[in-house]
């Protein structure tokens, strides 16, 4: 096992920390709250010599994204990070990034969108950014901010893969609340990570490529989507591999889902982020109350875990999907949408009934987690009907 | 080796080198955009002078000058896109546009 260091510290600061042992060669990025004391810790890294990186001070995060996206065409390793509102002002580019296959590795520390006006945890940001081509990697806690952000560089940049990443967090919560992180040595991170050799950069004056073509008037822009499309099934195993191959450095396992109690569960919570913990916590009390209660964590979101998540609920008597975000209009949250959708083709139906929970950081307590396998206890003896879309502890 | 793009046409998804990019630099001249045209310049060789300004503002490289005169197949219609600059520059308007249908078989 290699040398390691235990900190009491938060998310963002591990976050900078892993981005500094990456060592990018450059990282363009704007401060929002509450990404803000991770590229504040990073740019001090920079100012120390502690990191050898171009940072990159930009104007909004529309240009942060594009000087990312320049710099990684030009055959650097790039990093950055952003939250909310930054990474809805994205949107565009998030899209350039993943369509010219560039592997920026991003964090985002999962904010509520405006309006009214919030900085707290939700993952509207990110859930609205599901579709533009990113490998999504969740955090529950700081650590696990600390190894997703390790294993999706190391994914973004496999040569199977050349697609960008994003470690989210849960904003305060994760980001700045003090944790108990172990952290690697430089040498092991260097090790894991490896040299990053782009594959026909920009800056290669004996080989002069162009990046960033048209390919319209009935060209094959269908087929760079197919392309895509197969570079990110492609991704769902090297993200198992890395993940795997984290696990022999640090002794932490990871999983694209994660599962507790659920060898004997009659019902079961399926949750992102930070909120898992709390599911956790509740899942063993309902234990003590004869409930046999258990829990599926979904760190992986991109590419979807369809059939291990089926796998993992297959035979529940009633399962609840939390969605920290909305989609306004949808039959239930994003989360909920693609989980329903993948026990589809079990052959036994299971029942799956939909919260929406903590938008704008709304207090998750533990008495709504218990609420919430309670009604699924109710929908599986029979006492209940699955109620559909429902808001947790909203009045 | 030249990247050959003759049968782009037929290209599977995985064929295409990665996000869209160009492998290898000058090869526009193997990329036939003439079909992107609808009018096409015809030039009165009884009013045309060869001053070549036609030659000096095409934006495609497309007007073909043998022994420092316009020669006899004086447009590459592989290329010319049909935008007219040539026939609005002409100090003796020796050239017009005039309408034809596509009739370039690699169009792209």
């Amino acid at each position: 096992m290699p040398e390691h260091k235990t900190l009491a510290t938060t998310g963002n600061l591990v976050v900078a920390e892993a981005m500094r042992q990456c060592a990018p060669d450059v990282v363009a990025a704007y401060p929002i709250t509450p990404q803000t004391t991770m590229v504040e810790e990073f740019a001090k890294f920079v100012a120390q010599g502690r990191v050898h990186t171009e940072y990159v001070t930009v104007e909004s995060e529309h240009s942060a994204m594009s000087a990312c996206i320049g710099a990684s065409a030009a055959g650097a390793r790039v990093m950055t990070a952003t939250s909310a509102q930054g990474l809805a002002l994205m949107w565009e580019e998030l899209y350039i990034a993943s369509g010219m296959r560039l592997p920026i590795v991003m964090a985002n520390a999962n904010r509520a969108l405006s309006a009214p006006i919030n900085i707290h945890c939700d993952h509207s940001d990110i859930m609205g950014a599901r579709d533009a081509g990113w490998i999504i990697l969740f955090a529950e806690t700081a650590q696990e901010a600390y190894d997703n952000t390790l294993i999706s560089l190391k994914v973004a940049e496999d040569s199977e893969v050349l697609l960008p990443a994003m470690t989210c967090l849960d904003g305060f919560i994760t980001t700045h609340s003090i944790d108990r992180v172990d952290l690697l040595d430089d040498e092991t991170v260097k090790g894991f990570v490896g040299q990053y050799e782009p594959d026909s950069p920009l800056l290669d004056d004996e080989n002069p490529v162009s990046h960033g073509n048209f390919a319209g008037l009935g060209g094959p822009y269908f087929e760079f989507k197919r392309s895509q499309r197969n570079a990110i099934d492609r991704s769902k195993a090297v993200v198992e591999r890395v993940g795997a191959e984290f696990a022999e450095i640090s002794g932490r396992p990871f999983g694209l889902v994660e599962t507790d109690m659920m060898d004997d569960a009659d019902v079961a919570i399926v949750v992102i982020g930070s909120s898992a913990g709390n599911a956790r916590y509740v899942a063993k009390q309902m234990r003590t109350e004869g409930i046999k209660a258990g829990v599926v964590k979904v760190r992986c979101f991109r590419p979807f875990p369809a059939r291990e998540i089926a796998e993992a609920l297959k035979g529940m008597k009633a399962v609840a999907v939390l969605d920290r975000s909305e989609s306004f209009g949808a039959e239930g949250g994003p989360l909920y949408l693609e989980v329903r959708s993948a026990l589809y083709d079990l052959e036994a139906r299971v029942p799956v009934v939909n919260y929406i929970y903590g938008l704008g950081g709304s207090d998750v307590q533990l008495e709504l987690m218990h609420q919430v396998y309670t009604d699924l206890s109710d929908i599986a003896s029979g006492a209940a009907q699955s109620a559909g879309l429902r808001y947790l502890g909203s009045r | 080796m030249r990247w050959d793009i003759s049968k782009m046409n037929t290209w599977k998804a995985e064929e295409f080198p990665r996000g869209a990019m160009i492998p290898q630099a000058g090869n526009s001249c193997d990329y036939v955009t003439g079909g992107w045209r609808s009018d096409r310049p015809w030039r009165n060789v009884e009013t045309c002078t060869n001053c070549l300004i036609c030659w000096i503002f095409c934006p495609d490289s497309a007007i073909a000058v043998q022994d420092e005169k316009l020669a006899d197949e004086w447009v590459n219609l592989d290329h010319c896109k049909g935008c007219g600059i040539c026939a609005n520059e002409c100090p003796v308007e020796a050239i017009t546009m005039v309408p034809e249908g596509c009739d370039i078989s690699e169009v792209k």
